[in-house]
């Protein structure tokens, strides 16, 4: 493959952790989803590095990657579409999106 | 290799973004003035000078773009500029999988008439029209008025909703013809059909040897007629074309997203939307309609009929240029059907868009699958 | 360097500039939306290069053309215009946070040369849909069943969260 595995796993790498911190800072839960989103696309592109990596392996193993991908994009839609039906009921209720604003339960 | 893509791009860059998208806001004015029975706009003069009013589509982009920028205060500056971007741009990078010829051997070389053929030709032109949705969305959100943001709100539920239609009623295509990519699609339906074919099916008939030398030309159109109605359904309401044109509601909402919107940017909303009218004409004409090829008239026959008087060389140029013609042709016939819908029926309600889409188109594509996915194994390869 | 390299640093560098783009705003949330969907166009560039055709065309139709319009929709539904989000209460942790991610990622960047496989050369017609539909549809079938019913838990979960309560 004439792109080197190790800069598409490292690109993968940064852009995890990226997302991974976009999690912990923010406040804005929909920004907070979205960094989700973010580390989700990161895990995707390790996937397909490594799929196009052992592209020489034959019979059933050979998409594997690319196949998980798929999952992983249906996974990603629902979590997203349940996501923000609880984010819009939690507008509803506190008018907010501030995630420090339903932390209730912490001191 | 490069000098060949640049030469398509620069005809394609032409005759249809720079020819046929002023053309058809004449064609617009002048079939709906037609339908009216009324003249229509044709005072637009160079020098006294009237040709029909096709000089109107010139006067209307001086006037675009020497009228003032107004931007709304309280607006998001640069989601307002690259709004109109977003919607233009998708509409005319359509086009780079669009066949306007066929494959064509001058001896050594063979040169395809589409800018870019991967195999996946027909899903690129659906994630693209997928960006396009982002223009609309931007252009209400970004202009701080709420009348951009419901214009806004209906334009992205629309597309969205249309999108899942549009891929679904090719489905049938697809498995029609096995593959995704126009050209090849183009391709498969150079070739004729017989129109009694199917009596040979049915126990106990007899064809006469007269009724089984009738032919049709291959065309989409002929192997899925209703994909072809719901194709064209969705695709229009992709386009916000009247009468699908709620986002825009030019009388209900003052116009929609774009009402904060003057000068050039709205020129270039004004122009993607046509831009985008001769896309899905390009669209429907090459997945249902045969594309570049001639009816009855296959490229194989004309190549050996010219090539046996004339040289072969030759004979292909005379196939390329009748086939690139053939191809305008039906791009032509299709944006008129296009107007013909826009002029004569009243627009949909909201709810009765998206009524249309998930109630009825999404049921009818699915079985649609299913009636096609059947036909084509009872049948065999074809029919 | 040849033009796929260099094509591959050019998404790189977009999707690293428009993800820093995206969690770093801290004004306009649909900025960084739109960050988001350039981010994805990106990476969809990189899965083409490396010759997942599919999955890239799909990953811009869903992720870039539905996943974010949603996200887009909700925003403009609740009108979040307003937005003041920097980091309030537990700075230090969060400092901290991302400190530890730094570190991470130094230690994962480290570990990478000499310890992954060794890359074949690409045989033709690799990463045709063709294949991974068969794929899909014969190893993987219970696979694509399982996906379409999470799909249906997604679509009844989400129409009864967002559900005004019936007085």
């Amino acid at each position: 493959m004439t792109i080197p595995l190790e800069h598409v796993i490292g690109l993968s790498a940064i852009l995890f952790v990226i997302g991974a911190v976009g999690v912990v800072v923010r406040r804005n839960l929909i920004v907070m989803l979205m960094s989700i989103e973010l580390m989700l696309n990161a895990v995707n592109l390790a996937f397909v590095g490594f799929n196009t990596a052992w592209a020489g392996v034959e019979g059933a193993q050979r998409m594997d990657g690319q196949v998980f991908v798929l999952i992983v994009i249906t996974v990603a839609a629902a979590e997203v579409a349940v996501g923000l039906g609880i984010v819009v009921s939690m507008f509803r209720n506190r008018d907010s999106v501030d995630v420090e604003e339903v932390s209730l339960l912490r001191w | 290799m490069p000098v060949e893509v640049l030469i398509k791009t620069v005809f394609i860059l032409l005759v249809v973004v720079g020819a046929f998208a002023p053309v058809v806001t004449w064609i617009e004015r002048k079939q709906s003035a037609v339908m009216q029975d009324r003249i229509g706009a044709n005072r637009a003069d160079i020098a006294g000078i009237t040709v029909l009013g096709l000089l109107h589509p010139l006067a209307d982009v001086l006037k675009l773009l020497t009228k003032e920028d107004v931007v709304p205060a309280g607006a998001n500056r640069v989601m307002h500029l690259i709004a109109p971007i977003i919607a233009a741009v998708p509409a005319v990078i359509a086009y780079a999988v669009i066949p306007f010829g066929g494959v064509y051997v001058f001896g050594a070389d063979t040169i395809s008439l589409v800018v870019a053929d991967p195999d996946w030709g027909l899903l690129y032109i659906f994630a693209i029209g997928s960006i396009a949705a982002y223009g609309t969305i931007i252009a209400g959100w970004s202009s701080n008025n709420n009348w951009s943001l419901l214009g806004s709100l209906r334009a992205s539920a629309q597309m969205i909703s249309y999108e899942v239609t549009m891929g679904l009623s090719v489905v049938g295509v697809f498995m029609v013809f096995g593959t995704l990519s126009l050209q090849q699609m183009a391709l498969a339906q150079d070739t004729t059909l017989r129109l009694f074919g199917f009596v040979e099916w049915i126990p106990g008939l007899y064809l006469p040897e007269l009724l089984s030398r009738v032919t049709i030309p291959a065309w989409g159109f002929v192997y899925q007629p209703l994909g072809f109605v719901m194709f064209l359904t969705a695709i229009m309401a992709e386009n916000k074309r009247p009468p699908f044109d709620m986002p825009e509601g030019e009388s209900e909402i003052v116009a929609g997203f774009h009402t904060e919107y003057s000068g050039m940017r709205f020129g270039l909303f004004y122009m993607s939307e046509f831009i985008e009218v001769v896309v899905i004409a390009g669209l429907m004409a090459t997945i249902f309609l045969g594309g570049w090829s001639i009816p009855w008239l296959s490229t194989r026959d004309i190549i050996d009929g010219v090539g046996s008087v004339f040289e072969t060389g030759f004979a292909t140029g005379l196939c390329l240029i009748l086939q690139v013609v053939t191809f305008l042709v039906k791009v032509v016939a299709m944006i008129w059907v296009q107007m013909l819908l826009r002029w004569s029926l009243p627009r949909f309600r909201y709810d009765q868009v998206m009524d249309l889409c998930w109630k009825i188109l999404l049921p009818l594509s699915i079985v649609n699958i299913f009636v096609t996915g059947g036909a084509i194994l009872y049948f065999g390869a074809g029919r | 360097m040849s033009l796929d390299l260099a094509l591959f640093y050019v998404f790189a560098v977009m999707a690293l500039v428009s993800a820093l783009g995206m969690v770093l705003n801290f004004r306009n949330t649909v900025a960084s939306a739109m960050s988001l969907v350039v981010t994805m166009v990106s990476l969809a560039g990189i899965f083409l290069l490396l010759g997942a055709h599919l999955v890239a065309v799909i990953q811009i139709m869903v992720y870039g053309g539905a996943i974010v319009v949603l996200f887009l929709f909700v925003v403009m539904l609740l009108n979040l215009r307003r937005d003041d989000f920097s980091p309030g209460r537990q700075r230090a942790l969060k400092a901290a946070a991302v400190l530890g991610g730094f570190v991470v990622l130094a230690e994962m960047l480290r570990m990478l040369p000499g310890n992954l496989p060794v890359a074949g050369i690409l045989p033709d017609g690799y990463g045709t849909y063709a294949e991974l539909g068969v794929a899909l549809y014969t190893d993987y079938v219970l696979l694509v069943e399982m996906a379409s019913l999470l799909l249906l838990g997604a679509i009844v979960g989400a129409l009864i969260l967002a559900k005004r309560k019936i007085q």
